[in-house]
C-alpha cells in the first residue's frame, strides 16, 4: 500500500498482471499530476489498454498499486471505481444504439444510480440542461432525439467522450479517441479534448503523434510492459531507445 | 427545451394499444364466449403473466430464463396448498385413517400434516406467500448468478436445471407434494366454492385486472429509466458497469420482477383451473412459456399477451384434432418465428400493419415521418 502524495492524482506503482505467465503489464509505475494530460504511446501489445484496464477495474492485477487520491482501486469494484472519480472510454464506440443521443448522456448522468433511484429517476431541468450543455460540447446538439446507431463512426465517439464529461470525472481515460476519424473529424476531436482537459486530469492512448504533440503536457512510451521513457514529447521524440522500437519504423 | 423525447407514461399509439387489449379481455372474450370457453381464455392468459415477465427479462434485459415454469409453479403451488388444506376439513377427509389432512399426504402414510403447511392456513399468509416465495427463490438464483457474472447461454442452462430439479423434488416427494398428480380435488376459497359458473366468470376478471396491474408495472419499468438501463446493458454491458452502476442488481431486480409476475399467473392458473401439478413446471412449460413471449414479440409488453392467447389457443385446437402433430407444429412456429418474424406479431404490426394503416387514416399527405415528428415533439 503505497501512501498517497497530494502531488499527484494517481499513483501507478509496481503494477504487474500476468496471464498464463505472460506478463503484459510488467512492474510498471508512472504519476500523474493534477490537470495533465498523459499520453501514453507504445508498440502493439506493448500493455497500453491493459494499463487502463486494471486502473478502471475491468481486469485484476496480479500485483502492485493503483492509488488515486489516497484510495486503492485495485480492491474496489467497477461502479465504485467510477463513483471514485474515475471515467474511461473504451477503444470501439460504446454507446448504446438502440436508445436516442439524449438517452445515452441521461443513463450517464451521476445520479439514480441504484436500482430504485433508477426506476424512480425524474428527467428534471437540471438534467435537461446539462445534457444540452454537453451535447453542445461534444457537437451533437441537433441530434439529440436521433437514435445513436444512426450516428456516424466519429459522432458516436464523441458522444462516448460526452458521456463520460456527463460524469465530470477527475481523471479521464481516453482509449485511442480519433482512431478512424477523418481529418477533419481528427482537427475537431483535438480541439475538444483541449477544451475538456483543462480542469482534469487525463490519460490518453494515441498513435496519431501529430495529434500527441497536440495535447500531451507529458508522455509515457510503453513496451512489452515496461516504461521505456517518459518525459516531454521533445524529449522522448529524442530518446534513441524510442525511435529504435516505435518511431524509427 | 424541445430536444427531449419523450418521457410520458403512455405514447398515444401505446395507449390506444392498451385500451384495444382492455376492451378485448374485459368486453368482446366475455361477451362472446360461454362460461367453459372463457375459463379457458382466463387459464390462457395467465401465462400472459409469465410472457409479460420475460418481455421484461429477456426482450430487455437481454436475461433468458428457460425456467419461468419454476415461478409460475411456486406462485400457483402456494395457491394450491391454501386451497387444498380448506377443501381437507375433518369432515371432508373422515374417511382417511388420519382425517384433516391433504388426501394424498394419507395415502402416503403421513399421520399429520407438515410444519411447513401449517402457515398455508391463513389466506393472508398464503397471497404473501404466492409473491414472496418466488421472489426469494428468484433472489437467490439472481445473486448467485449475477454477482459472479453467469449470463447468456449459461444462464439459460442453469435456469432449465432448476426447472428440472424442482420438477423432481416435487414429483420425489409425493408425501409432501401430491407427487405427479400434483394439489387435485380444490373445492372452496374462504368458503366460496370456486367450482360454479359464476364464480369462474368472476376469477377471470379478477385475472384480468391483475394481469392489466402487471401489464402497467411492466409499461413503468419501461418507461423509466430502469427500463432504458436494462436496453442499455443487453448492448453494452461493460459501458453500463463504467458508467457507475452495479449491473447486477439491475439484472436481479427484474429477474425478480419476472418470476413475481410468473407467479401471480401460476395462482391465477390454480384458481381457474383447480389444481396445480408438476407438468407446469418442468422445462417443457417453460421453454412454451418463452414461445409465447417469442410469438408476440420479445420486446412488446402487449405483443406478449396476444401471444400466450393466440399460442395456447392454437394449442387447444390443434391438439383436439391432431394430438400427435402440435408438438411438431409449436416447434416449426418457433422456427417460424426466429427465422422469419424476430420481433414476433408486434414486429409484424409495427413493421408492416402500423404503416398501412395511418395511411388508410390518413389519407394522401405522407404519414410516417409526420406522425413521428408528431410524438416526439409533443412534450
Amino acid at each position: 500500500m503505497t501512501i498517497h502524495n497530494p502531488n499527484f492524482v494517481l499513483m501507478v506503482e509496481d503494477l504487474t498482471v500476468s496471464f498464463d505467465g505472460f506478463k503484459a503489464v510488467n512492474d510498471l509505475s508512472f504519476y500523474v499530476e493534477p490537470n495533465e494530460c498523459r499520453v501514453i504511446i507504445g508498440p502493439n501489445g506493448a500493455g497500453k489498454t491493459t494499463v487502463l484496464d486494471l486502473i478502471c477495474g475491468r481486469t485484476k492485477a496480479t500485483s502492485g498499486s493503483v492509488n488515486f487520491k489516497g484510495q486503492e482501486l485495485l480492491k474496489m469494484r467497477e461502479d465504485q471505481i467510477v463513483h471514485a472519480g474515475v471515467g474511461r472510454k473504451f477503444q470501439t464506440p460504446s454507446v448504446y444504439e438502440d436508445l436516442t443521443v439524449f438517452e445515452n448522456l441521461e443513463l450517464s448522468y451521476p445520479q439514480g444510480h441504484g436500482v430504485f433511484g433508477a426506476l424512480f429517476f425524474q428527467r428534471d431541468d437540471p438534467v435537461k440542461t446539462r445534457i444540452q450543455e454537453i451535447a453542445e460540447t461534444i457537437f451533437l446538439e441537433d441530434h439529440l432525439s436521433e437514435k445513436a446507431a444512426y450516428l456516424s463512426h466519429g459522432q458516436k465517439q464523441w458522444l462516448e467522450i460526452g458521456m463520460l464529461l456527463i460524469q465530470d470525472p477527475e481523471l479521464l481515460m481516453l482509449d485511442e479517441p480519433v482512431a478512424g476519424m477523418s481529418v477533419a473529424e481528427r482537427k475537431k476531436t483535438a480541439e475538444l479534448l483541449n477544451r475538456i482537459i483543462n480542469d482534469r486530469s487525463v490519460i490518453v492512448i494515441e498513435h496519431d503523434m501529430g495529434f500527441v504533440a497536440d495535447i500531451a503536457t507529458r508522455v509515457t512510451v510503453l513496451h512489452q510492459g515496461k516504461t521505456l521513457s517518459e518525459g516531454s514529447m521533445e524529449r522522448v521524440q529524442n530518446d534513441p531507445k524510442v525511435i529504435e522500437v516505435y518511431l524509427g519504423h | 427545451m424541445t430536444t427531449a423525447p419523450s418521457n410520458r407514461l403512455f405514447t398515444k399509439s401505446e395507449a390506444i394499444g392498451f385500451v384495444i387489449l382492455a376492451v378485448i379481455v374485459f368486453a368482446i372474450l366475455p361477451l362472446a364466449l360461454d362460461t367453459f370457453r372463457l375459463n379457458l381464455f382466463g387459464k390462457y392468459l395467465t401465462y400472459a403473466f409469465v410472457a409479460v415477465g420475460l418481455v421484461l427479462c429477456w426482450g430487455a434485459g437481454g436475461i433468458l430464463s428457460l425456467g419461468q415454469g419454476v415461478f409460475f409453479g411456486l406462485g400457483g403451488y402456494c395457491m394450491a396448498m391454501y386451497l387444498k388444506l380448506e377443501a381437507s376439513t375433518p369432515e371432508n377427509t373422515s374417511i382417511q385413517s388420519t382425517p384433516g389432512i391433504p388426501d394424498f399426504m394419507d395415502w402416503n402414510q403421513l399421520t399429520a400434516l407438515p410444519w411447513w403447511w401449517e402457515p398455508f392456513h391463513s389466506f393472508s399468509f398464503t397471497l404473501f406467500a404466492v409473491i414472496a416465495v418466488p421472489v426469494v427463490f428468484s433472489f437467490i438464483i439472481g445473486v448467485a448468478m449475477f454477482r459472479r457474472r453467469v449470463g447468456g447461454v449459461y444462464f439459460a442452462i442453469i435456469t432449465q436445471a432448476v426447472a428440472a430439479i424442482l420438477t423432481i423434488l416435487i414429483i420425489g416427494q409425493q408425501g409432501f407434494t401430491g407427487g405427479v398428480n400434483g394439489i387435485t380435488d380444490l373445492r372452496t376459497l374462504k368458503g366460496w366454492d370456486i367450482r360454479t359458473d359464476s364464480a369462474k366468470e368472476i376469477l377471470y376478471f379478477v385475472n384480468g385486472i391483475m394481469l392489466f396491474a402487471c401489464l402497467l408495472t411492466a409499461q413503468f419499468i419501461r418507461k423509466s429509466k430502469l427500463g432504458r438501463l436494462l436496453i442499455a446493458m443487453r448492448d453494452q454491458e461493460d459501458r453500463v458497469r463504467f458508467s457507475g452502476y452495479d449491473v447486477a442488481n439491475f439484472k436481479i431486480f427484474v429477474f425478480c420482477i419476472g418470476a413475481a409476475f410468473a407467479a401471480i399467473g401460476g395462482a391465477m392458473f390454480t384458481l381457474q383451473v383447480g389444481f396445480m401439478s408438476p407438468s407446469f413446471v418442468g422445462i417443457v412449460p417453460s421453454i412454451e412459456m418463452v414461445i409465447f413471449c417469442a410469438v408476440g414479440g420479445r420486446l412488446s409488453i402487449l405483443g406478449a399477451v396476444y401471444g400466450a392467447l393466440l399460442v395456447n389457443w392454437a394449442k387447444t385446437t390443434f391438439s383436439e384434432s391432431f394430438p400427435e402433430l402440435w408438438l411438431l407444429g409449436l416447434g416449426a412456429l418457433f422456427i417460424a418465428v426466429v427465422m422469419a418474424f424476430p420481433d414476433g406479431l408486434a414486429g409484424v404490426y409495427t413493421d408492416k400493419i402500423a404503416p398501412r394503416i395511418r395511411k388508410l387514416l390518413k389519407r394522401g399527405p405522407p404519414a410516417l415521418p409526420a406522425a413521428n415528428a408528431q410524438e416526439t415533439a409533443a412534450e
